[in-house]
């Protein structure tokens, strides 16, 4: 076997551990849906009536959705972080990192298997969405871009989550560390409300940050704007696409052979 | 024979404490090790560094002739490592865990399977192997940690402190399993605080404390570093245990220990069971009343704290309590 094949043959054990647990701690994929369909529920009922300055012909409903999304597959990545703190916890880091399996497996399977998670939060919340009013008004082909553009970004967080995880070790700091950046990174975006209400300093952050990339990059591929209305005038939003993806990259290439290197060194005490 | 296991030099220090200040040992192919010192004497490390989880600052360590930096992915493919902790994933069956490390140890999925169904019979599992490990004992758990740890016939198996935390039933099993391993011709470097484990596993021993080696040998010449038999007095008044101790010092052939707490004299002494005769009678007429007197042979307790001034356990749970319980450390220490 090369040592590539090795790495996948070893990343994919890893992922299906990690996939085991879900099947047998059903909890966790109830909640990790349940509450994505509340936020749904909530937003579109509660908060929907409110918000305003939506480009005339769209739907909150229709606005709303892929912001949910992104956040809560942003979300979702955080799990990386805590799994891999208590892996270390329990001390199977060290096991792991005493056999002759590849460096990256750990994290590949960790990641690999989040991603897989985010992909089953995204596919209720867009039944949920139709159920509510969202709507695809794109080609087929545009669509599966859409939540491809969602969840690539969302696997890139994963990574940089990983180094919080082998970094911080204990997984109620990693989730409390996380929700204090998470929360704003994806409320100072376009996520749930059009920038147009910002105040101008955390109108220019909002505007380029990669979460309100993300979320224009799925309004435009679903088909969740109106052709003609305003986007603001900044390359980040202009090309989300292009923004995304580089935003994507930039992430992997840093903190995935960061956090390769920090596993090699980590260990539970 | 030739050496399983050879370690010269080794250093390593975390910020400014010194956890290895220099150890050297060697394991011979096919023989058990036990490798004792109390909390925090840098057992722990020396494994740590042998298995590869971290990296010495300076020293030498090879296992099966392979250095553990440079050919550190060869060294991981030919050992076996049970940690402190059971590291076992508790959502994952015994089988599944174990058919997992197989598979990371590249073994094909058939004979990762067949492996983990030979070592859940071989460690009393099968019947939880279909189970969550998150269901078992932690007797259970330990043994599926060591199971684990054997899935690739490792040709030098790591055992930290294998029994720490279990209860004296799973704690006998326990060894008994080790026992067999050994037996088996698996190479075996273990680490334990507890001196009766070494004494009944272990072939020979290094003692350490501090980062460093403070003794080294087979449970008999250990036990012959520190004399051979003592005489122990326990007496009704503790005030009386200055009195008594001058009166026997000519039996005696090092210096007693004294403990007033527990009222206690301890005398290494050579004539036997005459010794005990005529400590009586040089006790007679007194006024030192006498509770209980023995002749003891010494034990690992007594190595040790003959040799490091304290006990073995100080500080952590105190198992082997009662008689053998070595008088208190600050007075006897040598």
């Amino acid at each position: 076997m090369t040592a590539f094949g090795a790495a996948v043959s070893d990343g994919l054990t890893i992922t299906r551990r990690n996939l085991i647990k879900v099947r047998r701690v059903p909890d966790l994929i109830v909640f990790a849906t349940l509450s994505p369909i509340m936020f749904v529920l909530l937003f579109r009922y509660v908060f929907g009536g409110a918000i305003g300055g939506l480009p005339p012909g769209i739907s909150y409903a229709e606005f709303l959705l892929p912001g949910i999304f992104a956040q809560t597959v942003v979300f979702g990545s955080t799990t990386t972080g805590a799994s891999i703190a208590e892996d270390l916890q329990k001390g199977l880091i060290d096991r792991f990192r005493s056999l002759p399996m590849a460096r990256s497996a750990v994290l590949v399977g960790r990641t690999v298997a989040d991603l897989g998670l985010n992909a089953i939060s995204i596919a209720v919340m867009a039944l949920t969405g139709l159920v509510v009013g969202w709507r695809i008004n794109s080609s087929f082909g545009e669509a599966v871009a859409g939540f491809l553009v969602l969840l690539v970004f969302a696997y890139a967080i994963s990574w940089l989550m990983a180094v919080v995880g082998l970094l911080v070790r204990t997984p109620e700091v990693v989730n409390n560390a996380s929700f204090i950046v998470i929360f704003p990174l994806t409320f100072v975006a376009n996520t749930f409300v059009p920038l147009e209400t910002f105040p101008p300093v955390l109108r220019t952050f909002a505007e380029w940050n990669p979460v309100s990339a993300v979320v224009q990059a799925a309004r435009e591929l679903f088909g969740n704007t109106v052709p003609g209305a305003t986007v603001p005038d900044v390359w980040s939003l202009q090309n989300p696409v292009l923004y995304t993806v580089i935003w994507t990259a930039l992430i992997l290439a840093v903190f995935v052979p960061l956090s390769v290197r920090l596993y090699q060194r980590t260990s539970t005490r | 024979m030739t050496d399983a296991v050879v370690v010269e030099g080794l250093v390593k220090r975390f910020g400014t404490t010194t956890a290895l200040d220099g150890v050297d040992l060697t394991v011979a192919e096919g023989s058990v090790l036990g490798l004792l010192g109390p909390n925090g004497a840098g057992k722990t490390t020396v494994v740590r560094i042998l298995t590869t989880l971290l990296r010495a600052d300076a020293g030498r360590a090879q296992v099966v002739g392979l250095d553990v930096v440079d050919d550190a992915g060869a060294v991981r493919s030919a050992i076996g490592l049970t940690g402190q902790y059971a590291a076992v994933d508790e959502y994952l069956t015994g089988f599944e865990n174990l058919e997992m490390v197989g598979r990371l140890y590249r073994l094909g999925r058939r004979e990762a399977r067949a492996r983990a169904g030979e070592l859940l019979e071989r460690f009393d599992l099968t019947g939880a192997a279909d189970r969550p490990a998150k269901t078992y004992s932690g007797g259970m758990r330990r043994r599926l940690d060591i199971a684990a740890s054997l899935i690739a016939r490792p040709r030098v198996l790591f055992l930290d402190e294998p029994t720490t935390g279990l209860d004296p039933r799973s704690r006998l099993g326990m060894w008994e399993f080790i026992a067999d391993l050994a037996d088996g011709g698996t190479t075996i470097l273990l680490t334990t605080q507890y001196l009766e484990e070494a004494d009944r596993l272990a072939d020979r021993m290094v003692v350490i404390d501090r980062g460093r080696v403070i003794a080294r040998g087979t449970a008999d010449e250990l036990k012959a570093q520190v004399g051979g038999q003592r005489l122990e007095l326990t007496l009704r008044d503790a005030a009386d245990v200055g009195e008594a101790a001058h009166r026997l010092r000519p039996l005696a052939i090092d210096e007693p220990r004294l403990d007033e707490s527990t009222r206690r004299l301890s005398l290494p002494v050579s004539g036997g069971t005459d010794d005990l005769a005529e400590a009586l009678r040089l006790l007679a007429g007194s006024g030192v009343e006498v509770l209980d007197v023995g002749l003891r042979r010494p034990d690992l307790d007594d190595v040790f704290l003959t040799l490091t001034g304290h006990a073995a356990e100080d500080g952590s749970e105190n198992e082997q309590a009662g008689d053998r319980t070595p008088v208190g450390a600050g007075e006897g220490a040598a």
